[in-house]
């Protein structure tokens, strides 16, 4: 061992310098995290100590970060996989105690779940083969032309993305178009899908403003609100239908985005997301003050569900005068219909989204949106009025919001203004983020990691939000400027595109 | 006939008078230089010329008619572009995205003449055509930003130090293609430079600009050949 290390650049006491430090912040975070927990007694609320965890946490950490040292400094393939993978089992360990409240010392919970029966050994095993077989084949005997080998991997994918933009694309309409098919029976699926395909077409709205034109809007959220409440209120105050309530509901929130607009126009960075913060503050607190209106507090209940165009409703008892949906097209009735129907119907309204985005970013008024966000002098030298650009921006970026507050009323059939606080703000933002500006499969990627995962893992609990704290961490260390932050010419003459990104790259 | 004429032109940032009363005036068809020390506000006065800052006191006539209140996209709608300070070209857009940005105002009819016309000026930018602008290097970035003013299709084109950061073999490209750009295209231009050599060479007409006031102005020999200019401007440079 001693001779291992005399041949690297690391010595003994370093690296037991190293793993006391790594114990120290273990100790630290898991004493808080882990060790101490509140216990139900008939006696009342008792604080129970778990030092098993804490030890579990501590020998984790020391473990795996000597498995880290193995590898950085190349001493052993066999030993670093071995030891990382022994970690992995007892951050597991930990996990699965965690869980349970009795405090045991003797026999780990792991080797007693997997030797319970064949199935969960063959799993365990698996599970341990997998970490184990990642840690041993991934480790590279560090040279210089192997740390050009891995850049060079990696701008491979880059071009291999970047050459396929719209075959991936495709594919990923094509996926979301069959996705009832694949899990049409699963009610939870198709919800969670309608969800994450709201928050794509809300991504790609913001992505609009925040994405092209580079104005930090933190009060998206009003403008989905301003959607949802003017489809809930003229529905049920006038009776309007959901398909003459939709564009409505996009030009009431584009003309709130236009009011926005106006007074932000010279404000830049942090003073205009402050601002644009406080609009979609002003926005909340004013649906729930004026009672009279909206209901306050209480929200809007009831809101009608769409009908099948016009043409068939989905309701189980069919309202006097109209057809079922069932009826229609002569099949059982299922309360499934309307789910697909309205999964099918955010589908598409995202796709109008992305598709008039997709559009407009070769058209002058696109072009301008991102000068205006690279160089706002350069601009107006070039003769773009500022003013319009900007305010076209915020107000096409607020009808796709408009859009998806009106599909969110109808789905949802109850709105309050609990549904549009900073929170909802923060996250569209962030899907934009982290998808990288301007990048619409970015934002869908994001969305599917920030609001698709946390649900998927719902059954963790109040862990899912640590691993999503993990998550957006990850995403900056590797990914610092989001997910796909790429951006391509609209237009390539007289050369393939792949020959234009490979050139690029190197 | 003056295209441009600057009437007593002052022009405050805040307190501060960055421009004391300015009298010039570029003629139709010529190269108008100005030079001055840093800070004497050579590009206050271009930039005013173009409504940002706009002038307090004065006037400003482009062909006849008064632009010093106007807004600064409509200045350059009527057909005066720059190469602004700084080249401030869009580093994240390809070339050919830039100089479509030059042509936005523009009827799209023109658009293919035009750019042939820029690619024959600069060759250099028909190579980089599909190239992130931001990654070309100075020299490239400052012919794309004279292509980028071009494409907006001028009467009057306004350089501000186009030699900026530039090596000395450039400069004199840079400067060369001005010149034919004056001589075929019977382009008017109006020059503000820091390299007083080089812009007084290729000008028919300087100006000196001091601390916001015009102190000479003669014909660009008449002003290389100024005891007072070559004393201040251009001896131990070159």
């Amino acid at each position: 061992m001693s001779a291992a290390f005399a041949s690297s650049r690391t010595n003994g006491s370093e690296v037991v310098k190293e793993l006391a430090f790594f114990a120290v912040i273990a100790l630290l975070m898991s004493v808080m995290l882990l060790g101490v927990e509140t216990v139900d007694r008939p006696t009342g609320l008792e604080l129970a100590v778990r030092w098993d965890l804490v030890l579990l946490a501590i020998g984790a950490t020391v473990i795996g970060r000597l498995g880290l040292i193995f590898r950085r400094e190349n001493i052993s393939r066999l030993g670093q996989a071995v030891l990382i993978t022994l970690s992995a089992v007892a951050v597991f360990e930990m996990f699965v105690r965690f869980r349970e409240l009795d405090d045991r010392w003797v026999s780990p919970v792991f080797l007693d779940m997997v030797f319970s029966s064949v199935v969960s050994t063959i799993i365990g095993i698996a599970f341990v083969a997998i970490i184990f077989a990642t840690a041993y084949f991934t480790m590279k005997d560090k040279t210089a032309a192997d740390v050009d080998e891995s850049a060079k991997l990696s701008s491979k994918i880059q071009l291999a993305y970047r050459s396929n933009t719209k075959k991936i694309g495709l594919i990923g309409i094509i996926f979301f178009i069959i996705f009832p098919f694949i899990f049409g029976e699963d009610r939870s699926a198709i919800d969670l899908a309608t969800l994450v395909m709201i928050y794509i077409m809300l991504g790609w709205g913001l992505n609009i403003v925040v994405g092209l034109a580079g104005l930090l809007d933190l009060g998206y959220v009003a403008f989905y609100a301003v959607g949802a409440y003017s489809y809930a209120l003229l529905s049920q105050n006038f009776d309007l239908s959901f398909w003459l309530c939709l564009p409505l509901a996009g030009i009431f929130a584009a003309s709130f985005g236009i009011i926005l607009g106006f007074p932000v126009l010279r404000l830049r960075g942090d003073y205009l997301a402050i601002v644009t913060l406080g609009f979609g503050e002003i926005i909340r607190v004013v649906l729930i003050n004026w009672y009279d209106l909206t209901g306050g507090p209480d929200g809007i209940s009831s809101i009608e569900r769409p009908s099948f165009f016009g043409m068939a409703d989905f309701s189980r008892r069919v309202p006097d005068g109209a057809i079922g949906f069932n009826e229609l097209f002569g099949m059982e009735y299922s309360s499934m219909h309307r789910l697909i129907f309205l999964y099918y119907l955010i589908l598409v309204l995202a796709l109008v989204t992305n598709f008039v985005t997709l559009r407009l970013r070769k058209l002058p008024i696109g072009r301008a949106w991102e000068a205006l966000r690279e160089d706002e002098i350069a601009c107006r030298s070039l003769g773009i009025n500022p003013t319009n650009t900007k305010l076209s921006a915020f107000a096409i970026g607020a009808m796709f919001g408009g859009f998806a507050g009106a599909f969110f009323a109808t789905r949802q059939g109850f709105i309050s203004p609990e549904s549009f606080t900073f929170l909802e703000s923060a996250v569209i933002l962030a899907i934009v983020v982290l998808g990288g500006m301007g990048s619409q499969i970015g934002v869908v990627l994001a969305a599917i990691v920030m609001i698709g995962f946390p649900e998927m893992f719902r059954e963790l609990a109040e862990y899912r939000m640590l691993i999503f704290g993990a998550g957006i961490v990850a995403i900056m260390l590797w990914r610092p400027r989001g997910l796909l932050s790429f951006r391509d010419p609209t237009i390539l003459l007289n050369m393939s595109q792949k020959e234009k990104v490979a050139g690029e790259i190197k | 006939m003056s295209m441009l004429k600057i009437e007593g032109v002052h022009t405050f940032y805040g307190n501060i008078e960055a421009l004391k009363g300015i009298d010039m005036e570029v003629n139709e068809g010529e190269i108008v230089t100005l030079i001055g020390a840093n800070g004497a506000g050579k590009t206050t006065l271009l930039m005013t010329c173009c409504g940002s800052p706009q002038a307090s006191k004065g006037r400003i006539l482009f062909e006849g008619q008064d632009i010093s209140r106007m807004p600064m996209h409509e200045i350059c709608q009527l057909g005066i572009q720059q190469s602004p300070e700084g080249r401030r070209i869009f580093p994240r857009m390809s070339v050919y995205e830039n100089l479509q940005m030059g042509a936005i105002t523009q009827d799209p009819k023109y658009f293919n003449s035009d750019i042939e016309m820029v690619f024959d000026l600069f060759p250099r930018l028909k190579e980089r055509i599909n190239q992130r602008a931001g990654t070309m290097s100075g020299g490239e970035q400052q012919m794309l930003a004279i292509g980028r003013a071009l494409m907006g299709r001028p009467r009057l084109l306004l350089l501000d130090e186009p030699s900026l950061g530039l090596a000395p073999l450039i400069v004199k490209q840079i400067f060369e293609t001005v010149e034919k750009i004056n001589r075929e295209k019977k382009m008017t231009v109006f020059l503000v430079e820091q390299n007083a050599f080089h812009a007084l060479k290729l000008a028919h007409r300087g100006y000196v600009m001091v601390n916001g006031n015009i102190t000479l102005s003669g014909t660009g020999a008449e002003l290389l050949a100024n005891p007072e200019v070559r004393a201040a401007y251009l001896e131990g440079g070159h």
